[in-house]
């Protein structure tokens, strides 16, 4: 290069390029940075090659290392899984009834059954498990069937007046609108209301007392204390599944309920069952 | 340029740079610095603290798997990561303040790359000779002799690199377990390839990088440059008194000439490879290697020290005029300097503050809002709360949980068969447990919306407490 253009104000050499007397300035990059360029477009090519990468019609070039990121989910989930292998066995073997709370299993369990329900009981419980109107709420101290361990596994695993499991917990009401008179029912209503404690006219409830103790008191106890081996809710205390005013008690009595809940043992294994139960017990109310 | 000449080269190799050993003020500091900051790194993992039987006794350890961060007597957990954060503002700003008061400062002395550099450096000369023989040798044709010297040479530079690498490590684990089992083949895969990327740069860094680092990767230089202004001290040449150069003093026009001899001295013992006398230049690490070499001609010659010196662009103008330029403290001593100090005073003091109030029991409580309020069958009205207490004690620890409020409520906590409403937190750890607060029907706090109360947790031995407030949510 005999005849270099060198820019008078910075003393560096130029391109040769100008633009309106403006000339391209040549501050060379360092040649190693070109080559680590090179480097990187090498790098990209054979990552291409090694990884799935290369759209086809219907997938993909799978790459020569195999690589599949479902394949390194499963990887993980099955170390998980060897990870968890003994406190599982012992969740599976373990009695409920004697697992401390502190103890691992307890504690998977636990942690399990919440999974378990976020997928298969908070659609009707609510993710809460706070329930709704005609799905009981599983944090309270009141419980239809039963609230010790034994009670809510059975309950998870054969449902609720439900045609599909044979062993599915069952009672049914009666429609009394077919058997009563309209004023019978309110005289019974304002019974079941002095029961519970509400405010009540006296002179109906004592009427409906005697409709209570011949019709109800079979199921729901001589004192609406309920009976849990029919599922008959307790009616004096200040939990209500459907709602304890005048107008739901009235609907209620006239055309009965019916809650359905499916059996769960066909849908989950033993082992998921375990570890819901334990969950559905610690939520607060478990017996 | 006529059209058809071949274009320049867009790209060039790097220019090999020979740096000569110097003597003087500014290298013995550099030498203390290096010795001092090296030592720190290498050292610093193996010092050990006690804090008893259930906590590592590493002085500084980052223990990840535990989210612990161990420093001496401090132990900072995650959630009081603002430490990190203001530990980090404060390194900012710091380099705010040495960058305004005496320019690339931190380049110059205290950058691990200068540090290393320099380190490397100086193996190639104990191994290679000073500037003249490593030319020579540059220039040879490879030979027994050529390749014996550079293989010893990149030997002990990766020695100097695996050990850079190796420490690095230490710092994230218990060091003398970690060191046995690197040994021994059973450290974890990340410790190996920790120390092999490390390794891999501080070799290539510090070996045959060096400068190139400093000019097209290291951000710091442009964003310093532009914190620099004309007040700020930098090593700078005096024009005024070294030109016009002359390498012949006895020649005839000798009086007429400056003070510079064009020696080459400075340019010689330079890092970047650079010419100070061409005035300030992006490649200028500031190392201050030029003012001892130059300083050295100056006696040898019988001239006043200082042709290369710390200067500021404001009193080049001002000494060439021949008046004396500002002190140094009026350099230093800015309102921008005294700013940055005082920002940064603050932050210290204000850690240093947060460092002391903190409490060894902290806790949180979190009012589950799903449900808000659950009906018991008698009609109360209970609320859950998840309390959160970390035992920030190397003991392990029993609480009592209580609550305060206006109205009336009973508390209950989930105990796991021990007293009513005490819990155990092990030390070092946190621990998690469901807390119910019951409002019996015919209370205020059942029927009303919201009721403020208080959950207080305290040590059944010290009586030491903390409180957090919260509200509990009855059926109004």
């Amino acid at each position: 290069m005999a005849d270099k253009d060198i820019d008078q104000v910075t003393g560096t050499d130029t391109t040769g390029h100008e633009w309106d007397g403006i000339k391209e300035l040549n501050n060379p990059l360092p040649r190693w940075w070109l080559w680590t360029f090179y480097g990187t477009v090498v790098w990209g090519l054979a990552y291409t090659v090694a990884f799935p990468a290369w759209p086809l019609v219907n997938s993909a070039t799978a790459g020569l290392l195999g690589y599949s990121t479902r394949a390194e989910v499963a990887e993980q989930i099955a170390a998980v899984d060897a990870q968890n292998a003994e406190v599982a066995q012992r969740l599976a073997t373990a009695d409920l009834a004697t697992l401390a709370p502190d103890d691992p299993a307890h504690r998977y369990g636990v942690a399990g059954g919440a999974s378990v329900f976020a997928a298969h009981c908070s659609q009707c419980h609510g993710s809460g498990a706070a329930g709704a109107k005609g799905y009981p709420n599983l944090l309270d101290d009141d419980w239809l069937w039963g609230g010790d361990l034994e009670a809510i596994a059975y309950t998870v695993r054969h449902g609720i007046r439900n045609e599909v499991d044979p062993d599915a917990r069952w009672s049914e009401m009666p429609a009394f609108g077919e058997i009563l008179e309209d004023g019978e029912i309110a005289a019974t209503v304002e019974y079941v209301r002095q029961l519970s404690g509400q405010d009540h006219d006296a002179g109906l409830a004592g009427q409906g007392a005697v409709l209570f103790e011949e019709q109800c008191s079979a199921c729901h106890g001589e004192a609406g204390e309920g009976i849990r081996d029919l599922g008959a809710p307790r009616l004096s205390d200040a939990i209500w599944l459907y709602g304890g005013d005048r107008e739901t008690l009235t609907q209620t009595i006239t055309y009965s309920r019916f809650g359905v809940m499916p059996p769960w043992g066909a849908r989950l294994d033993e082992d998921e069952i375990k570890a819901v139960t334990l969950y559905l017990h610690q939520l607060g109310g478990g017996e | 340029m006529p059209q058809d000449a071949a274009p320049p080269p867009l790209y060039a190799p790097r220019a090999p740079i020979f740096p000569r050993r110097v003597k003087g003020t500014f290298r013995t500091l550099k030498w203390w610095i290096m010795g001092v900051t090296l030592a720190i790194y290498y050292l610093t993992p193996w010092i050990r603290w006690d804090r008893g039987p259930n906590l590592p006794d590493q002085a500084v350890l980052i223990d990840m798997a535990g989210r612990r961060f161990y420093f001496f007597w401090i132990e900072i957990w995650p959630h009081e990561f603002y430490f990190v954060a203001g530990l980090l503002i404060m390194a900012g700003l710091g380099l705010f303040l040495f960058t305004s008061a005496l320019g690339r400062v931190w380049c110059g002395y205290a950058c691990p790359q200068t540090v290393w550099t320099d380190l490397f450096i100086l193996v190639e000369r104990w191994i290679e000779g000073d500037r003249n023989a490593r030319v020579r040798l540059w220039n040879a044709g490879w030979s027994v002799r050529k390749l014996r010297l550079r293989v010893t040479k990149w030997v002990v530079w990766f020695v100097i690199a695996m050990a850079t690498g190796g420490a690095w490590v230490f710092y994230f684990a218990d060091a003398p377990t970690l060191a046995r089992d690197l040994v021994t083949f059973q450290a974890p895969l990340v410790a190996y390839s920790t120390i092999l990327v490390l390794t891999a740069t501080t070799f290539v860094f510090g070996g045959f990088m060096r400068e190139q680092v400093c000019n097209y990767m290291c951000p710091w230089p442009r964003i310093q440059a532009a914190m620099m202004d004309e007040s700020t001290l930098t090593v700078a040449y005096r024009h005024w008194r070294g030109e016009p150069r002359g390498k012949h003093m006895k020649a005839e026009d000798a009086d007429q000439r400056g003070d510079c001899i064009d020696c080459m001295a400075c340019v010689n013992v330079c890092p970047a490879g650079i010419d100070i006398r061409d005035g300030q230049q992006m490649e200028c690490i500031t190392c201050a290697l030029c003012i001892d070499a130059c300083d050295e001609v100056m006696a040898r010659i019988g001239k006043p020290r200082g042709l290369i010196d710390y200067l500021a662009l404001s009193d080049e103008a001002a000494e060439a005029q021949g008046v004396q330029p500002r002190p140094i403290w009026q350099h230093v001593l800015r309102p921008r300097t005294v700013l940055y100090t005082a920002m940064w005073s603050l932050i210290g003091v204000a850690l240093v503050y947060a460092l002391f109030i903190r409490s060894d029991i902290d806790m949180t409580v979190e009012p589950v809002r799903n449900p808000q309020f659950v009906t018991l069958s008698d009609g109360s009205v209970r609320n859950t709360y998840t309390l959160r207490i970390r035992n920030l004690t190397a003991e392990d620890r029993e609480f009592r949980v209580m609550l305060t409020s206006d109205e009336i409520l009973r508390i209950d906590v989930e105990t796991e068969g021990r007293v009513p409403n005490h819990v155990a937190v092990p030390a070092n750890e946190t621990l998690q447990a469901r807390v119910y607060v019951i409002a019996r029907p015919q209370d205020a706090a059942a029927a009303q919306a919201t009721t403020d109360l208080r959950l207080w947790v305290e040590d059944v031995e010290t009586d030491d407490r903390a409180g957090v407030a919260t509200i509990f949510n009855g059926k109004g």
